[in-house]
């Protein structure tokens, strides 16, 4: 069984200006809706509770919120979570109440107006400053990673590769964050960890395919710098398809049985996934191409380091 | 073609069967166990047998009894079983011992032997309480301070330098003088006996006055201590709470980390971990007489203090510290030994009992009070900045007489029982010496853990059975072999995690499955390459051959940018991205190895040297 009985030809980098109205309009959206809607950032970002308790049997959210209200808690927000026996309680940081103290009380307070023996589940608490300081550090170790893999790119393979590759990462990570914007879906700290994943994985495309150029260029004596680049993502094309296929898979089934608990997480690498393939086939390489690559660029690379590079 | 020598079979071979070996406990599995140890020293001879009496007693039947890194360790076969016997034992063995629940591997003895140990489950899989506390050092460096100008208020007094006033203002002590002989003096007999301290002159204002500072060196070595004792006191409280492997741990410089696995009443572990409270022990000032005019006219003497007990009335107290919370090693209620009435029993370190004695030596007969300070801390927004505001609350809570010179280890008298408890309680609750706040908290109850576990584990096995179907109906024969490679993967990163001790976390199983998915990309790029060579109409064997030799390059390039990702991932350093950075990077190592040698060794060993006209890929 063959995805592509033989090397397929199609012809993506002739197709590249679709490519990148397309891109630009996901970009676009993407930038519009987190500057309009902004992002909901989940509390590990902004300090605060989250106190998801269970019942025994369905419960209606409207006395819990109004017995959260009349307690004090009027920006409570209640929610179900995954089914009807469970509610999710988030409530914003607050003056004057030690932080230990206000998971109980709320729960306290639900056993009391529900008369329902409710059974925590989980309870979050971020201080303001922590949620703070985890944006910050999460903001710079995305930062970081980009830099450390363009710095590793450019070592080894050339720097106008990097700039591609890095390009192509800011492409997917602008357009996961969109959809979380565009969905509201919360964005958390196992978010942010899965962003950093679809980076490492969405990079692992790219850089086959670009292996997959730097060796075409030395074998392929003929041909303009587009059919060289044209042929690799061709030649890579089955692979690229099948690895994103069997990562699809599974990260299909930790979004649909991992539970509520990583959902967001699971959401972020299924985008990620989707947005990595694509971006490998269709913007990293032609964003090469853009980037002014010639045949003699490649040349005294491979003559430099013919010891280390002449295994492909 | 495509022969491995002898070694590299067995070199593949060897790290297989090691790599089963490290995840067979995990197959076992942990049974319920109460865990057994002493508060302080080793279990004695023959606790095992004391521990067995205890559940013949009591109709219980342990599975099994062994003794592990100085704790005796009873495996149960239910929770239920495990719970009774807690109650029996405790109760039994007394105070001395630590009795806690626990989980045990359920492993035989010769896999324990090889030192396999049972992946050890994090909070979100087994439920417990996770909290991030901040120690407030401002206060912790300023109750050092107040020691110190005590410590000068009496040093002056006792060099008869008379001084106008000694105040604390702002990190700084300052002592005015009424002129600058005598506060030349002053500066002549302080200087060199407080290593710890920059003295400073200042003329200013209408008093020449000296300003101490603490030094860059004194100010950091105090903020260690401080959170240093913290810790021990936090790990002392945690003790009282009867739980197995609890982590009290410093994280960066003023924070620390407390982790109590499987705990169920978490309102309870809170208030004992929240409470924020410091003790200290003055003399008291003055007449009861004193006091009420005191508190009605509001003057009070220079060298003292208005306080309140706890019913209200106030008292008078000495401006001088004689001893603080901090200098407390230890309180408990406990009887009188001749009378037999409740009494509470303090241990002193050396510097609060040199300075306890040398107070009480002139005081016998004199009244010397506690005063509980509590610390509150309140987040609150003050022009849209979040601003800690901190509240302090002081309470005297116990007034008794000077009987005797006291040192290192006293008694405070006069108690009901209740009382003698409640104060021990205070007493070592106090021992806390710098405020400390819950600044991140995360419970996970025990319900919620199973349904983590069940889903986690449900994921990775639907995951890996599409992917290991998918793999051998499109690669064939070559499939399998992928589908082999990627199950011993799987066994490889348990046993690595396994053999670390790592936590495993939903992330981390996240982690595994996420490797699942990409650890084939190895065997994808492999097999392309095959089958590129193949139609490109070379022999099968060079075909095999050069599949693996061109893809090595592109794989490797591929997984080290992608482990450069998890890497940064590690660095950012929480808790559930951290277990995912974890066994994302043992899993692209371990898929290394797996996907290219294992792999390859199988294809040798089926293949290799053969003369073949085609092969199922």
């Amino acid at each position: 069984m063959d995805l592509f009985k033989f090397t397929a030809e199609f012809q993506f980098v002739a197709h590249r200006r679709r490519a990148f109205i397309l891109s630009g309009m996901l970009i676009l959206i993407s930038i519009v809706s987190i500057a309009v809607q902004g992002l909901k950032l989940g509390i590990d970002f902004t300090g605060g509770y989250l106190i998801e308790v269970g019942f025994d049997q369905a419960v209606q959210l409207d006395p819990i919120r109004s017995a959260l209200g009349d307690a004090g808690y009027r920006d409570a927000q209640v929610q179900h979570f995954g089914q009807p026996n469970d509610v999710l309680i988030r409530i914003a940081p607050r003056e004057g109440t030690s932080s230990a103290q206000l998971s109980d009380d709320v729960v306290a307070l639900l056993g009391k107006s529900l008369e329902l023996k409710p059974d925590l589940r989980r309870v979050e608490f971020v201080g303001p400053q922590v949620g703070h300081e985890l944006r910050d550090k999460g903001g710079l170790a995305l930062l970081l990673a980009l830099m450390m893999i363009l710095v590793y790119v450019a070592f080894r393979f050339e720097k106008r590769f990097a700039l591609g590759a890095v390009a192509a990462l800011i492409h997917d990570v602008t357009i996961v964050v969109g959809v979380f914007s565009l969905v509201r879906a919360e964005f958390d700290l196992p978010a942010l960890g899965a962003i950093l994943a679809v980076i490492g994985y969405s990079l692992n495309d790219t850089i086959v395919v670009f292996d997959r150029i730097r060796e075409n260029f030395r074998r392929q004596r003929r041909g303009t710098v587009q059919e060289v680049t044209n042929d690799a993502i061709n030649q890579t094309l089955s692979r690229t398809v099948m690895t994103s296929l069997t990562t699809l898979i599974v990260v299909l089934a930790l979004l649909f049985l991992g539970g509520e608990a990583i959902f967001a997480f699971a959401f972020a690498l299924t985008i990620g996934i989707v947005v990595g393939t694509y971006s490998s086939i269709f913007v990293a390489s032609t964003l090469l191409l853009a980037t002014g690559l010639s045949r003699q660029d490649m040349m005294p690379v491979q003559k430099e380091n013919a010891g280390v590079d002449s295994r492909p | 073609m495509n022969r491995y020598p002898l070694w590299k079979y067995l070199l593949v071979l060897a790290i297989l069967v090691v790599g089963a070996i490290y995840a067979l406990p995990n197959v076992y599995g942990q049974a319920a166990a109460v865990q057994v140890s002493m508060s302080n020293g080793d279990l004695p001879d023959g606790i095992e047998h004391r521990v067995q009496d205890i559940l013949d007693q009591n109709g219980l039947h342990a599975e099994s009894m062994r003794r592990s890194q100085g704790t005796l360790l009873a495996l149960f076969g239910d929770d239920g079983a495990q719970r009774k016997a807690r109650g029996a034992i405790k109760d039994a063995l007394g105070d001395q011992y630590v009795v806690a629940l626990n989980l045990a591997s359920a492993a035989p003895a010769w896999l324990r032997d090889l030192g396999g140990r049972p992946l050890n489950l994090g909070l979100d899989l087994r439920g417990g309480v996770h909290f991030l506390l901040e120690v407030d050092m401002k206060a912790a460096l300023k109750a050092s301070l107040e020691q110190k100008a005590g410590d000068i208020r009496r040093y002056l007094r006792e060099q008869d330098i008379r001084y106008r006033g000694v105040t604390l203002e702002d990190q700084r002590i300052r002592v005015r003088f009424a002129d600058a002989g005598e506060r030349d003096k002053a500066v002549d007999a302080l200087d060199g006996r407080y290593r710890d301290l920059n003295f400073d002159t200042e003329e200013g204002g209408s008093n020449p006055a000296l300003v101490a500072q603490m030094t860059q060196k004194a100010a950091q070595d105090e903020r260690d201590q401080a959170l240093e004792q913290n810790i021990t006191t936090l790990r002392n409280r945690v003790n009282e709470l009867g739980i197995a492997e609890p982590v009290v741990q410093r994280q960066g410089q003023s924070r620390i980390v407390v982790q109590l696995p499987g705990v169920q009443d978490t309102t309870r572990a809170k208030e004992i971990l929240g409470a924020t409270a410091t003790l200290e022990f003055r003399l008291v000032h003055g007449t009861p007489g004193d006091w009420q005019q005191a508190e009605q006219s509001g003057d009070v003497p220079y060298d003292a203090r208005l306080y309140h007990r706890r019913n209200g009335q106030p008292v008078l107290l000495q401006r001088d510290v004689i001893v603080t919370g901090d200098q407390i090693e230890d309180a408990a209620a406990s009887f009188d030994n001749r009378t037999g009435t409740p009494v509470v029993v303090v241990n002193l370190d050396s510097a609060g009992a040199n300075h306890m004695q040398e107070v009480t030596a002139q005081h016998v007969g004199d009244q010397m009070a506690v005063v509980y300070i509590e610390n509150k801390v309140h987040t609150k927004k003050i022009n849209g900045k979040e601003v800690k505001e901190r509240s302090r609350t002081e309470q005297v809570i116990n007034v008794a007489t000077i009987r005797d010179v006291l040192s290192h280890r006293f008694q405070i008298e006069g108690l009901g029982s209740q009382e003698a408890r409640n104060l021990a309680l205070l007493l070592r609750a106090g021992a806390l010496s710098a405020p400390i706040e819950i600044v991140q908290e995360r419970t996970i109850g025990p319900s919620l853990g199973q349904d983590n576990i069940n889903q986690g584990f449900m994921s990775v096995v639907v995951g890996l059975a599409l992917v290991l179907v998918l793999m051998a109906l499109y690669y064939k024969a070559f499939g399998l072999v992928a589908d082999m490679a990627l199950l011993a993967n799987i066994a490889l990163i348990v046993a690595v995690l396994s053999g670390l001790q790592a936590t495993l976390t939903l992330p981390g199983i996240a982690g595994i499955v996420l490797t699942v998915g990409m650890a084939v990309d190895a065997n994808v790029l492999i097999y392309e390459r095959i089958r590129e060579e193949l139609r490109a109409g070379n022999s099968v064997q060079s075909s095999i051959h050069a599949g693996y030799d061109k893809a090595f390059g592109t794989i490797a390039d591929a997984n080290i940018t992608t482990l450069i990702a998890a890497v940064v991932l590690f660095s950012l350093g929480t808790g559930p991205v951290k277990g995912f950075a974890v066994t994302l990077s043992i899993g692209i190592l371990t898929s290394m190895f797996t996907a290219i040698m294992g792999t390859r060794a199988i294809v040798n060993l089926v293949y290799g040297g053969r003369r073949l006209s085609r092969i199922s890929i």
